[in-house]
């Protein structure tokens, strides 16, 4: 079936398979790899994407149900001028090993701090609670946002 | 005038430096095996067996190839060489022939034009199976009725060590069971990569893995291939903990594209991925402490058994691990530790971070406390006092000549001040700003907990242990690097070209970084790793920053040398001013005499200068029939305290706090180390509260991270770090390995202090919440097995004169 969607500002249209998962058009459609494909039942986050504003695992969406909508990916967070605040804190903080959830992560971290620049630790654990990673037991990760939040408030400031 | 702006070398050893790959990880950019793609490639499948033990009759795969879209379905007939790999014998059929021995053993294969198509192909090849009896149970699988894996039994090895007198007398005696689950190592990224045939007959492997030179030891002799021919480039990796040391979708990509003349790529999902790859053996110990009345061990006596399901992959040099660690970082006089490494019908079991010292260490430090409780002491002062040090004998009579500072790290543990003590939930009606109830999120179990904290207890737990460097036993596992030193466009460059596997942990940084403190050269690159440059052994056995950053500091000096040369010619000649007796040295890019700059290390690469190296260990000598040997180089070691908070009533769990020393030798790059604490501690947490891969009758009931749970952030505690650099006498920069130490002792802390949360046993994890509320009993044994009579003491496939797949690569002495 033919799906129209708008990714990272741009009109796509893919010809899947009526059970594709959003996810699976996104990578293999559409080449957007930086979308990873962790567990495919929605536990680990590794597949985070914005389905119209709202942070979904996409391999829980169908393809069908992002037709016509507009979708927006780890690959549209760094801008022109460089990287995401949470990107750059991520890499300062030492919280990415080997990378694999990193993209869930930078997508859910700077989802939480569009909502809520200024989190405390108990409101980023459970914003992040459904991002899975297996190597760095997320004592950075929390250091890296909350880096990225004092980045971001300084610079509304 | 470029005197004054000497700078020193940014980014060297001993720096908190960026990941070299660190930007396209967070941008998404970076590409793992799971994101290879290639011009026209095909998807390869497997279908595995759903029985633990069954002959197989035939395979009707006809209707598999009538699918459209269905390039090539391959059987065991099909494979071009050698039919078995194996990391340390090759056992393990590539596709199951007439037997499958574990249920998830690959039994065809096929390649299509995408994952659907290949799925439905899956579903339509038949399979005749004769279901038959399997063997489940590590005990009852030494029975000599039970039914037999491989023609030489059921034992894969049998380790001895006879220490001293091990019936001397003592004082205080205490014994215990233990029985740990198998874990799994839940890596990120499943297993994943790309095999693309080449014209002149061969295929070059993209892949995921730990070991690029002996994947291609295994790959090429089962494809009928020279070694020349398979070259095994390292794709992105996500994540490994040893689940990427044995062959998973290599060699059946590889044959795939060979048949199909096409590239294909294997991509498990999360479910495919728990029959992938081996996984921690579970193990049951039996173990009986003597000492003094004053707390000095007088014996141990241990026996281990190890359950390694249906092959061998790496379970000898697990078994002569857990075995030689047994008796823990202790002075132990006398001591019997015998081990087991047993077949079964049960997934397949090998390396798994820490690698036999977790479950003793789990084993061991319950001893320890039961001791201390025995003896009427306290349970830090009882592991101070028999702490092992420089020069101590070990129970395999080695001396111990590198660092050891023991002492300090269970020190320097137990002074890290302890949380802040949180207001318990006793005055329920005073309200929470008064200092009553507290946010019920922070109540073990989080939301999930509806209680109103009437049953919280708060527990202490002290754990120490340790874990060997590199590869043992005579192994001579040596790495290799290559490094180009070059005049760029801004200044000299570095190439450092080395095959060691990044897969998270940060050796590719390290490697920079040395290379930067070497050659006073800020600017390094890296150069993909393969093949095409010798082997730098394994990632595993926390080994890498010694062994290929050993590598890159001689082939970083032997560069030096040759620019030391030029420098001198040059001054001989009169070219440059060079200050005569002046020792020459490289910082900041610039060459200097007696630390005044003679010029620009550019200005001596008018040729570059490549030179490559290989980095070797101390040797090591394997246990003997009694157990004697020197089979270790190195050791590291760690002491953690865990203050849990149970519920008591509901068996929930939360840890308040990690408080770690951990003896790292000296840090390379101290952010990636204490990352690696963290991380490490994490696994071993997972490992104390809620990892098992749970197997009924030889199958996995819970193979998705639904129902297989890691720790997520609500799990983790702050880890309080403390680093104790001793630096080790022969080693580079005088490090140690990091990564497995935290994991070693992480489950051991955790579960002291829920026993001391809740008084209870708790000899077996993962503790389950029924395990804390009591409605389960401790793990019960009728006591251990006789030692199986097998020829000793290396791997029984030894005896049988089986190949070693290892081979060429790590002969032993």
């Amino acid at each position: 079936m033919l799906i129209r969607l708008k990714v990272n500002g741009e009109w796509h249209t893919a010809d899947a398979e009526p059970q594709a998962s959003l996810l699976y058009v996104l990578r293999e459609h559409l080449g957007l790899l930086g979308t990873k494909n962790g567990c495919e039942q929605g536990e680990c986050g590794a597949c985070s994407v914005w389905l119209d504003g709202e942070m979904v695992c996409s391999c829980l969406v169908l393809a069908a149900q992002a037709h016509e909508r507009e979708v927006r990916t780890v690959e549209a967070l760094a801008g022109p001028e460089g990287l995401h605040p949470v990107q750059e804190a991520f890499l300062e903080a030492g919280a990415v090993q080997c990378g694999f959830c990193t993209p869930g992560l930078v997508v859910a971290a700077a989802d939480l701090l569009a909502r809520n620049p200024s989190p405390d630790e108990a409101t980023v654990r459970e914003a992040l609670s459904g991002n899975l990673c297996r190597c760095t037991g997320y004592v950075k990760i929390l250091d890296a946002v909350r880096l990225a939040s004092e980045r971001l408030r300084g610079r509304t400031a | 005038m470029s005197i004054s702006t000497l700078t020193k070398t940014r980014g060297g050893v001993g720096e908190s430096v960026r990941r070299v790959d660190g930007v396209p990880k967070v941008k998404g950019e970076f590409q793992f095996g799971s994101d290879l793609w290639a011009e026209g490639m095909l998807w390869g499948h497997t279908l595995r067996s759903p029985h633990p033990h069954a002959l197989i009759h035939s395979i009707n795969v006809a209707g598999a190839l009538a699918l459209p879209g269905v390039h090539a379905v391959l059987l065991a007939g099909d494979v071009p060489g050698k039919k078995c790999f194996g990391l340390e014998f090759a056992d393990q059929p590539v596709l199951a022939g007439d037997r499958v021995r574990y249920a998830g053993e690959p039994v065809a294969i096929l390649a299509a034009v995408d994952p659907e198509t290949a799925r439905r192909a899956a579903a339509q090849i038949v399979v005749d199976y004769e279901v038959l009896p399997p063997v489940t149970d590590m005990e009852a699988a030494l029975l000599p009725d039970a039914p037999r894996l491989h023609e030489y039994g059921n034992v894969l090895r049998h380790v001895r060590i006879v220490h001293g007198d091990p019936d001397a007398a003592a004082e205080v005696w205490v014994e215990g069971y233990y029985e740990t689950a198998m874990q799994d190592q839940a890596f990120l990224g499943p297993e994943s990569g790309m095999a693309i045939p080449s014209s002149d007959g061969g295929v070059d492997l993209y892949v995921a893995t730990q070991w690029l030179h002996v994947d291609r030891e295994q790959v090429a002799p089962c494809l009928n291939l020279p070694a020349e021919k398979v070259r095994v480039h390292l794709s992105g990796v996500g994540g490994a903990f040893g689940a990427r040391e044995d062959v998973s979708m290599h060699v059946h990509a590889c044959m795939l594209a060979l048949r199909t003349g096409k590239p294909v790529k294997m991509v498990y999902g999360r479910e495919e991925s728990f029959f992938g790859h081996v996984h921690r053996h579970p193990s049951r110990i039996w173990m009986r402490h003597g000492a003094t009345r004053e707390g000095r061990l007088v014996s141990v006596r241990a026996r281990l058994l190890l359950d390694g399901g249906a092959y061998s992959s790496s379970g000898s040099a697990v078994i002569g691990n857990a075995s030689t660690f047994a008796a823990g970082p202790y002075e132990v006089p006398n001591a019997l530790i015998e081990g087991t490494r047993v077949f079964t019908n049960n997934p397949p079991c090998g390396a798994m971070r820490g690698f036999g010292a977790v479950q003793v260490c789990f084993a061991y430090e319950a001893q320890m406390d039961k001791l201390a409780k025995a003896l009427g002491m306290d349970p830090v002062a009882l592991r101070l006092r028999n702490a092992l040090k420089t020069g101590s004998a070990l129970p395999t009579g080695q001396i111990i000549q590198g660092s050891a500072p023991v002492r300090e790290v269970i020190e320097r543990c137990a002074a890290i001040p302890m949380p802040a003590a949180i207001p318990m939930p006793d005055a329920v009606s005073m309200p929470k700003e008064e200092g009553g109830r507290r946010d019920r999120l922070s109540y073990p179990g989080g939301a999930g907990n509806v209680s109103r904290g009437e049953a919280l207890r708060r527990g202490v737990g002290f754990a120490v242990g340790y874990k060997n460097i590199a590869y043992s036993d005579g192994f001579d596992d040596s790495s290799e690097a290559r490094v180009k030193l070059f005049a760029g466009s801004s200044g000299p460059i570095a190439e450092v070209h080395s095959a060691a596997a990044e897969v998270g942990q940060g050796v590719h940084t390290v490697l920079a970084q040395i290379a930067r403190t070497e050659l006073g050269v800020e600017h390094v690159v890296l150069h993909p790793s393969d093949t095409l440059v010798g082997s730098a052994g394994s990632t595993s056995a926390s080994r890498q920053t010694m062994m290929s950053g050993g590598a890159v500091q001689l082939a970083c000096q032997a560069i030096r040398e040759e620019l030391f040369d030029r420098v001198r010619l040059r001054a001989g000649m009169g070219d440059a001013p060079l200050v005569p007796d002046g020792a020459l040295t490289l910082e900041g890019g610039m060459v200097l005499a007696g630390g005044v700059p003679v010029g620009p290390i550019e200005a001596y690469l008018d040729e570059p200068i490549e030179r490559t190296r290989v980095y070797h260990h101390r040797p090591t000598r394997a246990m003997d029939a009694m157990g004697q040997g020197d089979p270790h180089v190195s050791f590291a070691f760690a002491a953690q305290r865990a203050v849990v908070e149970v519920d008591e009533e509901l068996g929930l769990v939360r840890v308040v706090q990690i408080a770690t020393a951990q003896d790292v030798g000296r840090a390379i790059n101290p952010q990636a180390v204490y990352g690696q604490i963290e991380g490490g501690t994490a696994m071993g947490l997972g490992f104390a509260l809620m990892e098992e891969v749970q197997v009924r009758e030889g199958r996995i009931l819970n193979a998705s991270y639904t129902d297989y749970l890691i720790p997520t952030i609500l799990d983790m505690p702050p880890v309080e770090a403390v680093l104790v650099e001793e630096p080790e006498p022969g080693a580079p920069y005088g490090v140690k390995g990091v990564g497995e130490p935290p994991t070693v002792v992480s489950t051991a802390a955790i579960v002291a202090a829920l026993r001391d949360a809740t008084g209870r046993a708790l000899n077996r994890v993962p503790v389950r919440p029924d395990d804390l509320i009591g409605l389960t009993q401790p793990a019960a044994s009728a006591g251990p097995p006789p030692a199986p009579d097998v020829p000793g003491p290396k791997a029984v496939p030894h005896y049988w004169g089986l190949t070693h797949g290892q081979g060429t690569l790590m002969e032993p002495e």
